[in-house]
């Protein structure tokens, strides 16, 4: 009897929680693909200066319109071509990535954090105060994102910051809803309880024993939301309720470059583009994440 | 089965309460008096002025002033504008209709694709069909369409110059509004060639606001189908012979439309948001541009009547769809 179990070598090669999520992940050709999009916008978002040829204001006033350098007319010294001012589309592109990255960033930190903590909340809270909360969230879900946003920038005045303010607080609710939701169902579990009969404090409970189990379609809604940021802050700009002239924001150019539409096709595309690009790539990965992590759908 | 509908109904009455205060709260945070910002470099004598601040009431506590508010808004009087000087509730239902029947066009639009291009992809499930349309699915989904919008006139009315840019019909046609709609008022007018300047009129901006509403349907079909085709009573339908197409068609689809409804239900928001983009491209004169317009006019007691009306046609809908949703899904009453 010479031969041994096999079985302990089997359990320790069991992947990390990471390997194993990445390889549901990456199942999924087009998450994989959307990822590396995403990282190319990251990227440019970090390193705009660098990578833009011109200032980004910077107009060349002989150059106004100039086409983009392979249709007729174009010129490699303005690859993109130039808008009306005779600012160089490339380098506004390029630098117009650092706004909406921002803007994803900060909406998604502010509306993840305020919405986790306030779902939390109300699903530990007595039975008054969560109805209390989830009605408030019923009363802002009542208005469409964009008009409530468009309202609220209205009041706070337009730029950028006060856009992303807006969309931050109608993206809430969404992560209000979805936390309590699954922190009710975590609620009903032994393992709650157990941690509760050992003691455990109320934010202890909250924090670090039912939010971990939740954070599965937090992190869905927040790839989610992060696109629909990107999307509502070019709108609002495309408005004019956004980030103003001359900030190369992509859905503040779109606007600028409204009157040209019929005469200079490149300056109403490429920000479009950009816009189209980069939120299809977040779609694309949270398409993946959602497979990746959502329970029901994994195979074992 | 009573006492669904009315928790549901009891959970309707405190949010639109709520959705009354914000918009009452709306006049009253704006930074500076609202006055002095609504006539803007207009400028206004001392005699507008008072009597202004007593039309507002902002001479009252703010107490008495939402019980005024409330008391006008029960009986339908959401104030008058600041530029027009009409009755909100009149611009507000003389406007709507042209918003309801570009909606209603974007919708027909987006279920007459989004079904058929669910069914197939799911029929066609992990072959090149699905993955097309999945992935035209996903583009359409993720979407700017200010720029789509920007793209169609482009090519539509700059290149081939089939569509025109905007309005709702050709200045040439002049007839007095019947229904608001202007496909069955042009055709009611009997004047040659308005349905057909009224329809042209219509397709860009059906396009634009229908290409989300396309996406969503035709991703939520794939995913409802899926599930259903792998049901036993599918099995069984095969099993018995039946042609494929009436399996797909008939059987799988009626089941799985449940949810697909209730997407569309709960889509009333999103082509009202999507509505003040396309509008105010295409200079159509409906309740979105209204909106637009009156932030910018600072036309502020339209702004907080049309947000009150919005909001409470939405909260209308989605109980509606809610209510209806029970009634055909029974595990849903027990919650």
């Amino acid at each position: 009897m010479t031969a041994t179990a096999p079985t302990p070598a089997a359990a320790a090669e069991r992947p990390g929680r990471f390997r194993e999520f990445y390889h549901y992940f990456s199942e999924n050709r087009g998450a994989v693909f959307g990822m590396w999009i995403f990282a190319g916008f990251v990227f440019v978002a970090a390193f705009a200066p660098w990578l833009a040829p011109y200032d980004p204001a910077e107009q060349f006033r002989d150059f106004t319109l100039i086409p983009p350098a392979w249709a007729e007319g174009g010129t490699w010294a303005h690859p993109l071509g130039t808008d009306p001012l005779g600012r160089d589309m490339l380098s506004r592109l390029l630098t117009g990535a650092r706004y909406s990255f921002f803007v994803g960033v900060v909406v998604v930190t502010v509306s993840a954090t305020g919405g986790i903590i306030v779902g939390l909340a109300s699903a530990f809270a007595p039975k008054w105060l969560d109805a209390i909360i989830m009605r408030v969230m019923d009363i802002i879900l009542a208005f469409p994102s964009l008009l409530l946003a468009l309202v609220l920038v209205a009041i706070l005045g337009p730029s950028l910051t006060n856009a992303m303010i807006a969309i931050a607080i109608v993206a809430q609710p969404h992560y209000v809803r979805l936390t309590r939701a699954s922190a009710m169902s975590e609620l009903q579990k032994d393992y709650v309880t157990s941690a509760r009969v050992v003691g455990a404090g109320l934010p202890r409970l909250m924090f670090l024993t039912v939010l971990p189990n939740c954070l599965a379609p937090i992190i869905v809604q927040a790839a989610l939301s992060f696109s629909t940021a990107i999307l509502d802050a070019a709108a609002l700009g495309f408005l004019g309720m956004g980030a103003q002239p001359p900030t190369p924001e992509w859905g503040t150019m779109l606007a600028e470059a409204r009157e040209f539409i019929l005469r200079a096709w490149w300056v109403v595309t490429f920000p479009g583009l950009a816009i189209l690009i980069t939120v299809l790539s977040i779609n694309l990965m949270g398409d993946g994440l959602r497979d990746a992590l959502d329970p029901k759908l994994k195979r074992s | 089965m009573l006492g669904y509908f009315l928790s549901r109904l009891l959970t309707f009455v405190p949010t639109f309460f709520g959705v009354t205060l914000i918009s009452f709260a709306f006049i009253r945070v704006l930074p500076g008096d609202p006055i002095i910002v609504m006539a803007g470099e207009r400028g206004l004598s001392e005699e507008r002025y008072n009597e202004l601040v007593r039309q507002f009431g902002f001479d009252k506590s703010i107490l008495s002033q939402y019980i005024d508010y409330l008391g006008g808004v029960l009986q339908g009087d959401l104030g008058q504008s600041f530029v027009t000087k009409k009755p909100v509730w009149d611009e507000f239902f003389s406007l709507f209709p042209a918003t309801l029947e570009l909606s209603i066009a974007a919708m027909i639009f987006a279920v007459a694709l989004g079904i058929p291009a669910g069914v197939i992809a799911a029929v066609y499930r992990g072959k090149l069909p699905d993955r097309v349309l999945m992935s035209s699915a996903l583009v359409g989904y993720s979407m700017p369409i200010f720029w789509w919008a920007l793209l169609l006139i482009i090519l539509f009315s700059g290149m081939l110059g089939w569509t025109p840019v905007s309005g709702r019909i050709s200045l040439l046609y002049y007839f007095e509004p019947v229904t608001g709609f202007m496909l069955i008022d042009s055709l009611l007018s009997g004047q040659e060639g308005a349905f057909r300047s009224a329809l042209s009129h219509l397709i860009l901006p059906t396009i634009v606001l229908g290409t989300i509403p396309l996406a969503v349907i035709a991703r939520q079909t794939r995913s409802a189908m899926l599930e259903v085709l792998g049901e036993d009573y599918i099995r069984t339908a095969r099993a018995k012979g039946l042609p494929p197409a009436r399996v797909n068609g008939v059987h799988a689809l009626r089941n799985a439309l449940i949810p697909v409804v209730t997407v569309i239900g709960l889509m009333v928001g999103t082509l009202l948001a999507g509505a003040i983009l396309t509008e105010t491209i295409f200079s159509w004169p409906g309740i979105g541009k209204w909106m637009v317009d009156s932030i910018f006019r600072r036309d502020y007691p339209v702004v907080q009547g049309g947000l009150l009306l919005i909001a409470s046609m939405v909260m209308i809908v989605n109980l509606t769809v809610d209510l209806l949703y029970g009634l055909i899904n029974p595990k849903i009453r027990r919650r």
